[in-house]
């Protein structure tokens, strides 16, 4: 049975009464950050939406036959190609409209996590939103390849820790810095990109609402906290969020038609260190002869951070 | 009924722009880019109502076809060649997930070493990917096929995708006279698009491409097999109706001469137009010759083919492309039929004409006089062997 959808005000109160399109007694991890994002996106939609997702830690834990958390449609064919698939899904739904089989107006959200997303998916990713297709695309970034046991990806923080970078006694983890998605994303010129967590809740709704009512592509980068390879706790995803962003490490803004805006500012920019510490696959990096990377680090976050602030142009709050 | 002269890649599109899919996702590449060219044409002059896709590679067009078939239409491509590799993991998802997308396949050489002519590699390391495959001879077949490849895949017993092939340049490049049924016509043979539990049904949502384990993972691929076991009684019936509406009449394969034949070439595609007028000239000399063309490839019609072929002293199955360290996949085939018929023939298989070289009538004259020899008696040099490979 289709679910209702409509424009609630981004309050708890009324979203406390809405139904969650992605059903809970799903498989993914206590802790998990991806399964409140989806959450937090769907909800956030004014309009039946139908989705597709990368094959991953999201996808093999929502829908496992003969059991589905989906409420909505989906759709999952394979790990690179959530966006062409639901390029695919969206003309579909144009030749309906054509047609006169359907008149409702639908929208489209893909799910894919960083490994989907940055690395072998992006070239899929990069043709849908070059052609325009009216689609969100919603990576959930954890910052490795979870599903397959904490490999690296190009989303994964330099220094850390992880299977296939793992912090040895002469390679003290990932030795490259973070692939800047967002900003790739921004140079295809689509109306819309930003970059939410769900410490930030409202935020990240208010972003998931205008991307979703956009006509046109649109990207969401979400930060997503996995305890299993960030080797924290399970119930601190949220709290690891709000460091993220505290620490600048992870900073809200959108680009909206070109226009950045920072949407967050700190009160007080917290040293990185706050964010890293609680994080076993950053542990490494606080001996004394990694000091250097952990310095690298703070360069690399401080760099991006005044970079947004000279280039943000609306008001900050 | 309008006689046209035109090129297979031509005849093809045309046959897209009769059936008007809702969805065309692609990608060009050698030799098929035309075919889907010349359907872009329609699109921009408004002579079809399909949304066209135009993807960034071929894997992706595969993920539209299938995003947009699940969605709930008609949904084709064309493709070649190293566009059919990458897309080859699609093409597993395409059949397990049940989705009856129509592709024309050009088919094309696989690298490396690069080459962009005609062989049947692509296809033929495409065959266990769970899509039914049609061959043609020629235009006429490649446009003939392609309209009744919609009423195959979209039978409600079957609902799988299609692969109809047709040799790159030979076929696809060269100007052939053939016919056009009319656009009506065409029409009304694939009918309307039935829908199937799709995605865009909004009032029954739907979750497509679950994780299936041990549980029931086994069994669903054994349904795929009961699925694919009926795919020739549809081939058949939908053979036969459109031979009525087109006077054209086609089989499970083409047989030539073959009833009291003592020998037999097993050929796919183009080059049985060749073989066969050798046949007739080696008939002449009293050498009693014929030949069975595959036309439904996957799934392969064994008993048929073996009772076509099993009276024959002498079989040479041709072979446009290869299994290194094996023999040529449609050797495999006819053995594994005729070994299962209890079949008396002796068999070679000769692989010829990859990367686009020619197949020469002197070729087919070589291979029916080794077949004579051996039917006389005389002993069988190389099971495997290369024609027309340059000393």
């Amino acid at each position: 049975m289709k679910i209702k959808t409509e424009s609630t005000p981004l309050k708890l109160k009324e979203l406390a009464k809405k139904e969650n399109p992605f059903e809970s007694g799903h498989r993914m991890c206590s802790g998990c950050g991806a399964p409140i994002v989806v959450k937090m996106v769907l909800m956030a939609s004014e309009y039946p939406v139908v989705a597709s997702n990368a094959t991953g830690c999201l996808e093999v834990s929502s829908c496992i036959s003969e059991y589905t958390a989906w409420k909505i449609p989906w759709i999952h064919t394979a790990f690179e190609n959530a966006a062409a698939t639901l390029s695919g899904v969206e003309a579909m739904y144009k030749a309906w409209k054509k047609q006169g089989l359907i008149d409702e107006k639908v929208k489209f959200v893909a799910f894919g996590g960083d490994g989907g997303t940055y690395d072998i998916g992006f070239q899929s990713l990069s043709g849908a939103m070059e052609r325009g297709h009216d689609m969100v695309y919603v990576c959930y970034d954890n910052g490795a390849y979870m599903n397959t046991g904490i490999q690296r990806s190009s989303a994964t923080p330099r220094g850390a820790n992880t299977t296939t970078s793992p912090a040895g006694s002469v390679v003290p983890g990932k030795q490259q810095g973070r692939k800047d998605l967002t900003r790739i994303m921004a140079a295809h010129n689509i109306p819309y990109v930003a970059q939410a967590s769900p410490s930030n809740w409202r935020d990240l709704m208010t972003k998931a609402r205008k991307a979703i009512a956009i006509d046109g592509p649109a990207f969401l980068n979400v930060l997503s906290p996995c305890n299993r390879g960030w080797r924290s706790q399970t119930n601190d995803a949220i709290a690891l969020c709000k460091l993220a962003v505290e620490t600048c490490y992870w900073p809200l803004y959108e680009i909206e038609n070109g226009e950045l805006t920072v949407n967050t500012t700190p009160k007080e920019k917290k040293p990185l260190d706050e964010f890293l510490k609680p994080q076993g696959r950053f542990r490494h990096l606080f001996a004394p002869e990694n000091e250097s990377v952990l310095k690298q680090l703070q360069e690399d976050v401080d760099r991006e951070w005044n970079r947004l602030i000279k280039e943000s142009s609306g008001e900050s709050k | 009924m309008a006689k046209v002269a035109v090129t297979g890649n031509s005849a093809v599109a045309n046959a897209l722009r009769q059936v008007n899919p809702d969805v065309c996702a692609a990608y060009p590449i050698t030799p098929a880019t035309d075919l889907m060219q010349q359907f872009s044409s329609y699109v921009s002059d408004g002579k079809v109502d399909t949304e066209l896709v135009l993807v960034e590679s071929e894997h992706s067009a595969m993920s539209a076809c299938i995003g947009a078939a699940a969605g709930g239409g008609r949904v084709s491509t064309a493709t070649s060649s190293q566009g059919l590799a990458l897309m080859w993991e699609m093409l597993h998802i395409a059949s397990g997930m049940s989705l009856p997308i129509i592709m024309p396949v050009v088919n094309r050489a696989l690298s490396a070493p690069l080459n962009i002519h005609g062989d049947h590699s692509d296809a033929m390391y495409s065959r266990d990917t769970g899509w039914i495959q049609l061959w043609s001879e020629n235009a006429q077949e490649a446009y003939d096929n392609t309209i009744m490849a919609y009423r195959i895949a979209e039978h409600k017993d079957i609902r799988l995708p299609i692969m109809v092939n047709m040799d790159g340049f030979i076929i696809s490049h060269s100007i052939e006279t053939m016919e056009y049924l009319e656009d009506d016509k065409v029409k009304n043979f694939v009918g309307k698009f039935e829908r199937v539990n799709p995605l865009l049904d909004l009032e029954n949502p739907k979750s497509f491409g679950p994780l299936i384990l041990t549980d029931y993972y086994h069994e669903y691929k054994r349904l795929q097999h009961e699925i694919m076991g009926r795919v020739k009684g549809v081939v058949n019936s939908v053979t036969d109706e459109y031979a009525k509406l087109s006077g054209r009449q086609y089989g499970l394969f083409d047989s030539y001469r073959l009833e009291d034949a003592e020998v037999g070439i097993v050929v796919l595609g183009s080059a049985a137009g060749t073989t066969k007028d050798v046949i007739d000239e080696y008939r002449d000399k009293g050498i009693k010759a014929g030949l069975l063309r595959p036309r439904l490839f996957r799934p392969f019609p064994f008993g048929e083919v073996a009772d076509a072929l099993k009276h024959l002293k002498a079989v040479a199955v041709l072979d446009r492309a290869d299994s290194f360290g094996s023999y040529g996949p449609v050797f495999m085939e006819i053995s594994s039929a005729l070994y299962q018929a209890g079949g008396q023939p002796k068999m070679i298989n000769k692989i010829y004409g990859l990367g686009g070289r020619d197949y020469m009538p002197s070729q087919a004259a070589e291979v029916i006089e080794e077949l004579n020899d051996i039917a006389q008696g005389g002993a069988i040099k190389l099971v495997k062997d290369y024609l027309g490979v340059r000393g």
